[in-house]
């Protein structure tokens, strides 16, 4: 496959892009990539506009991989869709258009997809706001969903609202007898505005709204926003902040993983399970918020460091913790092993093939699951993962077994690394002033690995210092069509393990 | 298993002592809720959670509150799959107009007497998304709120205090 270097003029990348090379193209290089984008080999990363410009984050399949992002300039309100050569960018394009007015020209779905007619307004992020449509073509009841033919089928609608205590999103099944044929998802319904709230926001005030795209992985996103402004501003936090930020990740980690791996068996109706991961993961927010004060660690890291630091009593809290984790973790993963009636309801359930989680470039642990051997803290490493030692977990099987497994093992790795981590913990300060006006006009970009995957934070300041558009893409963008693969020709009743196996953001793909 | 059903025999149990209802302001509004309407339902509340647009963190706690540690069922409280078989319905987020038209369905299909908790900031205010184009704001201003939980997000300690509250135990 072709290296990213043959096809983009690197050398003319700009230069206020920090730490990738972004290189503005013309049409025919864009469809180039689109094309090399759909053969596979490349990874796209994320597809977004910036008034009338529109970006494309991509990585080569090199060893480690080359990243970088192409603009295009649209012209007349369009440019050529991605998604027409590459399935994974259909929705990112169908948010894209639906935030910024650009038409994406070809683009094979041309529903909305977050906009459900209500905002009062069009293209929020545009650069100019149009009215909003007219009357309710983008409500969700003319939803067109996609039609599926044959005999003896019948559809479940469910939600927005669900059965349990979880986000909303509606999915549309169509089944034969007790067989899905089908499942369309339609997302959505958690749109809050994100990223119109972030332009024109200071830093810090960015930061905490990045902790919010989605609360499970709070950590991850400020992180992943810290890291792109500290690079756009050119500074680095002192050494002890970069060492409790691994430290908060390696907790929230932990913590989601426990709660899946108890919520997946208790959709087995195995509760003892859930109990127990339930038990354990209280203790891990307990020590999270002994440590830092806040039991998902929101807003603790901020650009340019860490908002507080860890004291005597923290440090015994997290001795103990993993003193803990360290007894019950092999004793949960052994009876999730030995017993029939669970293994049962989770082996070569919602299969996903390797192929998929490649072409849709899935990260996190549905990926690993089947077999995409991809995680940041190893691949694109940022400190201090470069200098700890842990295995990425990977299986092939890419069933919910596989994935609860991945789960198991990361929570294993966690563990490792706080391990690791606590004797190594330099001294010293915890900040360090951010010169917002350092970074005028410059822009950044980071990759943060997260519970889930890849979280990719963007951001371009302005003449200020302040924020004029930032980027957030969830690793859940490129899961949540694999949900709609992994759940076909199962049962409806395999539905929940399957989700739950996946555990996708809504909040973070609804933006 | 053997070991781990033995150990949970053996050892004193996980789940915290029920919290102390000392916050003035919500014994005040325990005050207000009606007699009549509590004498009813008895010690027990069904809830329904509605997540009108959250960013999940309030979800995360409020699922929390049903782990053994906090047991939320010890105190007549759980959540139940539909809001027809709910007395109170939990709501978060700063109401994402793309759902507001599922909150107030919900709310119409919850029988009455019902009440309706404001759980975290965002619930509460609209917190960081107050203003945004996209966003109602709170959630008294979709439908009545009997009771809010501010918090981003609350603790389960916290939710729990603000529905033993409404159930005035």
């Amino acid at each position: 496959m072709t290296p990213l270097a043959d096809l983009l003029d690197l050398d003319r990348a700009a230069t206020t892009h920090v730490p990738w090379p972004r290189v503005l193209v013309d049409a025919d290089t864009w469809l180039d990539v689109a094309a090399l984008l759909g053969e596979g080999g490349w990874t796209l990363l994320s597809l977004w506009a910036d008034a009338a410009r529109v970006h494309m984050a991509i990585a080569d399949d090199a060893v480690p991989p080359a990243v970088a992002v192409v603009s295009l300039d649209a012209e007349d309100g369009g440019y050529p869709s991605v998604g027409r050569y590459h399935p994974a960018a259909i929705r990112l394009e169908r948010a894209l258009r639906d935030l910024s007015g650009l038409q994406p020209e070809g683009l094979p779905d041309p529903r909305p997809w977050l906009d459900h007619g209500t905002w009062g307004v069009s293209a929020p992020l545009g650069a100019s706001q149009g009215e909003p449509a007219a009357g309710t073509e983008n409500a969700p009841e003319s939803y067109a969903f996609l039609r599926v033919d044959g005999e003896n089928l019948h559809e479940i609608p469910v939600g927005p609202v669900h059965a349990g205590v979880i986000e909303p999103g509606h999915f549309r099944f169509t089944v034969d007898g007790e067989t899905v044929v089908r499942l369309e998802e339609r997302l959505g319904y958690t749109h809050k505005g994100l990223e119109s709230l972030l332009a024109g926001s200071t830093l810090d005030h960015a930061g905490r709204l990045a902790g919010r795209a989605s609360g499970d992985s709070t950590v991850a996103y400020a992180l992943a926003f810290a890291r792109a402004a500290e690079a756009a501003c050119a500074i680095t936090p002192p050494p002890r902040a970069i060492w409790l930020r691994a430290l908060m990740a390696e907790l929230e980690r932990m913590a989601n993983h426990l709660g899946d791996m108890g919520a997946v068996c208790n959709d087995a109706a195995f509760s003892i399970m859930h109990a127990h991961c339930g038990v354990l993961r209280e203790r891990v927010l307990r020590a999270a918020a002994a440590c830092f004060g806040h039991r998902l660690m929101m807003d603790r890291i901020v650009p340019g460091g860490v908002a507080v630091d860890i004291d005597a009593a923290g440090l015994d809290a997290l001795h103990a913790l993993l003193r803990e984790i360290g007894r019950h973790l092999p004793q949960l993963a052994e009876i999730y092993d030995q017993t029939a009636s669970l293994q049962d309801r989770t082996v070569s359930t919602g299969l996903v093939r390797p192929e998929l989680v490649r072409r849709f470039g899935c990260g996190g642990h549905v990926g690993r699951a089947s077999g995409r051997d991809f995680d940041t803290r190893r691949d694109l490493p940022y400190p201090p993962y470069d200098q700890l030692r842990f295995t990425v977990a990977v299986q092939t099987e890419g069933d919910v077994n596989a994935r609860v497994w991945v789960r198991i093992r990361e929570i294993d790795q966690s563990v490792g690394l706080i391990n690791q981590i606590l004797p190594l913990l330099p001294t010293g300060a915890i900040r360090t002033p951010v010169d917002a006006a350092a970074g005028a006009g410059r822009e950044g970009m980071a990759l943060v690995e997260s519970f889930r995957g890849d979280v990719l934070a963007w951001l371009r300041l302005d003449a200020a210092g302040t924020v004029a558009r930032c980027h957030l893409r969830d690793p859940s963008w490129f899961q949540w069509p694999l949900l709609e693969a992994a759940i076909e020709g199962n049962i409806v009743a395999d539905f929940p393990l399957c989700n739950k196996s996946f555990n996708c953001s809504y909040s973070g793909a609804d933006l | 298993m053997r070991n781990l059903l033995l150990d949970g025999l053996l050892r004193r149990p996980v789940t915290d002592r029920a919290p102390k209802l000392d916050d003035a302001e919500l014994t005040a509004l325990a005050a207000r809720i009606d007699v009549a309407a509590r004498r009813r339902l008895g010690h027990s509340l069904a809830i329904r959670e509605v997540d009108a647009g959250s960013c999940n963190g309030c979800e995360l706690e409020i699922n929390a509150l049903q782990n053994a540690v906090y047991d939320l069922e010890r105190f007549g409280l759980r959540f139940v799959a539909s809001p027809r078989h709910a007395d109170v319905l939990l709501v978060t987020g700063p109401v994402a107009k793309n759902m507001r038209t599922a909150l107030e369905r919900t709310y119409e299909a919850t029988p009455a007497p019902k009440w309706v908790v404001a759980a975290g900031d965002c619930a509460v205010s609209g917190g960081l998304f107050a203003g945004s184009y996209a966003c109602v704001g709170p959630v008294s201003a979709v439908v009545p709120v009997s009771l809010a939980i501010p918090g981003c997000p609350p603790t389960p300690h916290e939710l729990l205090k603000g529905l033993l509250t409404l159930l005035g135990s």
